[in-house]
């Protein structure tokens, strides 16, 4: 036996379906199983293709805790056509919508199968996820009134580094909140959201307001994966993967840089290195990031390269990110206005996908070609994005 | 299937001493000694890793994001590449093994835990069921796995003597092995728990972890004397509700093996995931074990059965014989889900130089 070269093995992987539910607060009128049948459908009715095409299923969700079942994919198997396949379930925090596509792109990428469904769902009604997040565990700091409580401090530390006016988080979600009302699958429709409303929203964990927060969603995202054979076959415009990669740091170390942790930006170098982007802030058009509080735009702007350490928050002001900016952020609304948990991750990659697809509707960038989707979760230390184009990769 | 594009194999194994507690130990320290043992059998440190996977499960930890205190356990700094699945670490097995088939590293560390002893398992194991039908009535594992004995006794497969050879078969092999918890010949058979299943019939109740390391082509043969070679590996899963399912059957498990060309060539050994006695009697049918073929040699699940750790054992059991040179061509096999509803099969071969 012989080792081969390396990345001649990789087969390039293909977006070739996108699906996903109305997200809402409460889906009562489905099942969990019939919640993620709709979007698996969906994406399938997208490609054109149907259930028998599908080699693998890989599914994601983060904590079992936030509808009360242990491994619910072992019960879902049925409903995602998985009776006799591969069926794969990831966790990985947060993240773990983008890691979940990551994982099923490996199985296309190292050519085990041809055609892969990949889902992310949360159907936060069921349970409730601030407490499921919030059980006492012995010995262990607790995480108290869930993930707002966390965060603020490192969204105060990151305004204290960098002299941000306070208004910026107010900003961001303005913008994102007004794009989502241009996305028919967003949770968040707030008509008539002002920006003086947002500033006037009650602050929960200071200083984030509540209008900066972002909801809780019943919702699934699907795509399906599939190899050079099957894009050729795709009715619409595949969105090629041009790079991908996950990167883990520890929870609470001392020196962790809580405002830009140094995972994220190995894990966005890594991205960059597979799709040889050498200037992110010139060569990709848009970014679809994880924002759940307002201010880790700004945040995230840093710690993907696309400004200067202390500089996100001016392209935040200067209206950069806007929807018609230089460089769009979250053109679906984000996560400030819809979130799925578990969903969250997959719909800001299943969002880049549709933006270099052109099938984004509404929220389309004029010539998006290249566009950067993002997750993170736990305490800032779980990272997953991809970077996809209109293009093939050409190695 | 296709054949893999790369040659991996299992370079490296351990796992815990398995028992029934392990109140003074957090999961982190549990599972610590086994990665540093795969790690210095192969001189390997944590920076020097690829990829790392984990399987575990928060219901068993009675906390959201439980992997993530395991993760601070192996030094992820700097950062490092790694996945998770909320499953038995057999699947992370399965995650690392289609990471290093891309090219994208060449070592992976696998491991898993689970600690069964802070909760009842049995009652547990019913959240796993379908939520609006099946798990408000609370039937637990081991009455389905009666279910399943029953309905492969009235089938004709076995009777209550067979099983209990299966069970003193089981731990008398594991008298050889200084980690499990239940071994020797003098187990005994014990009452019904559930009706046709004994104490015997059942795995003991106990917490676990285990590691694995894989590389990929010449790394591994610089890693290892004898390294056990992945020639195929695949699982698949079976329709939830056991009203639609033939329990005295497995085509999940035969169509896994199949795939990962078990068939091929007769194996010399089989670890078989199989926590309960009847449910050896459905995967030696299922995956066309022989006589002649030496089934769980390490007593298997029977005899040490830590949740989210005992498939990825298997695997790591499996390729051990290997490494040791008593296997040449060995099958391992990982279960997950009420009455086996899905399973993993991986063929395992020693190379001769």
């Amino acid at each position: 036996m012989t080792d081969t070269t390396k990345t001649t093995h990789k087969e390039p992987v293909a977006v070739v379906g996108i699906g996903q539910t109305k997200h809402v607060a409460a889906r009562r009128d489905v099942s969990i199983a019939g919640l993620v049948r709709e979007a698996a459908r969906r994406a399938l009715d997208d490609a054109e293709l149907n259930w028998p095409d599908i080699d693998a299923v890989v599914i994601g969700k983060a904590p079992d805790f936030f509808e009360g079942v242990m491994m619910p994919e072992l019960y879902l198997a049925d409903a995602l056509g998985a009776v006799g396949k591969p069926m794969l379930r990831v966790h990985t925090a947060g993240s773990v919508g983008g890691s979940t596509a990551l994982v099923a792109a490996n199985l296309v990428a190292s050519r085990v199968h041809g055609t892969v469904l990949t889902l992310a769902f949360e159907k936060q009604s069921e349970s409730n996820a601030m407490w499921g997040l919030s059980l006492p565990v012995p010995f262990q700091q607790p995480l108290l009134a869930g993930a707002g409580g966390f965060f603020a401090p490192h969204v105060r530390a990151y305004m204290r580094r960098t002299g941000a006016p306070d208004t910026v988080g107010s900003l961001v979600a303005y913008k994102d909140r007004r794009n989502a009302l241009k996305n028919p699958y967003a949770h968040l429709h707030e008509h008539d959201i002002t920006l003086e409303k947002v500033q006037a929203s009650p602050m929960l964990w200071d200083p984030v307001r509540y209008s900066e927060t972002c909801p809780s969603s019943d919702g699934a995202c699907a795509m399906i994966l599939t190899d050079r054979a099957g894009a050729a076959r795709s009715p619409r415009p595949p969105a090629w993967m041009l790079g991908g990669a996950m990167r883990s740091e520890p929870t609470l170390f001392a020196g962790k840089n809580f405002v830009s942790p140094q995972a994220g930006k190995d894990c966005a170098a890594d991205v960059y290195r597979q799709a040889r982007i050498t200037d992110p802030r010139r060569e990709i058009d848009a970014v679809e990031m994880y924002v759940p509080f307002s201010w880790y735009e700004p945040m995230w702007l840093e710690n993907l390269g696309f400004a200067d350490e202390g500089e996100g928050w001016k392209l935040t002001e200067a209206g950069v990110t806007e929807l018609d900016g230089d460089l769009p952020v979250n053109m679906s609304g984000g996560v400030l206005s819809t979130n799925p948990i578990g969903a969250s991750g997959m719909i800001r990659f299943a969002e880049a996908a549709l933006q270099v697809r052109g099938q984004a509707g509404e929220h389309q960038v004029e010539g998006a070609r290249k566009v950067l989707g993002h997750a993170y979760g736990g305490g800032s230390q779980f990272f997953s994005m991809w970077l996809v184009g209109a293009e093939p990769p050409t190695r | 299937m296709r054949p893999p594009i790369r040659d991996i194999a299992v370079v490296a194994f351990g796992q815990t001493d398995h028992r029934r507690t392990s109140d003074e130990q957090s999961e982190v320290e549990m599972l610590m000694p086994v990665l540093h043992e795969v790690l210095d059998a192969t001189g390997l440190k944590t920076a020097d890793i690829g990829f790392t996977c984990s399987g575990s499960s928060d219901y068993l930890a009675g906390r959201a994001f439980s992997f993530t205190m395991a993760l601070d356990g192996v030094g992820a700094w700097p950062p490092i590449c790694e996945s998770h699945v909320e499953t038995d670490g057999a699947w992370a097995l399965y995650e690392a093994w289609t990471k290093l088939l891309t090219g994208e590293a060449d070592t992976a560390l696998v491991y898993a835990y689970g600690k069964s002893s802070p909760g009842s398992v049995r009652d547990v194991l019913t959240r796993q069921l379908d939520p609006y039908y099946v798990a408000p009535l609370w039937p637990d594992s081991v009455a389905l796995a009666a279910l399943q004995a029953r309905a492969l006794i009235d089938a004709g497969d076995t009777d209550e003597p067979a099983l209990a050879r299966i069970a003193v078969r089981s731990r008398r092999a594991a008298a050889g092995n200084p980690h499990a918890q239940l071994r020797g010949p003098d187990v005994p058979v014990g009452d019904y728990v559930v009706n046709p299943l004994r104490t015997g019939d059942c795995p003991p109740i106990g917490d676990g972890a285990a590691a694995v390391i894989l590389a990929a082509g010449d790394r591994a043969r610089e890693l290892c004397e004898r390294p056990a070679w992945i020639r195929g590996i695949d699982h698949r899963a079976e329709a939830h509700s056991l009203g639609v399912r033939d329990l005295t059957d497995s085509p999940s498990a035969r169509l896994a093996a199949e795939n990962a060309g078990a068939f091929e060539r007769p194996v010399d050994t089989a670890e078989l995931h199989a926590p309960f006695t009847a449910q050896e009697v459905v995967l030696r049918k299922a995956l066309r074990i022989g006589d002649g073929v030496c089934v769980n040699p390490s007593g298997g699940p029977l005899a040490a059965n830590p949740i989210m750790a005992a498939g990825l054992i298997r695997v790591g059991e499996a390729a051990a014989r290997i490494h040791r040179g008593d296997s040449r061509r060995a099958l391992a096999h990982a279960t997950s889900g009420p009455c086996l509803q899905q399973n993993l099969v991986a063929v395992l071969e020693g190379e001769d130089r």
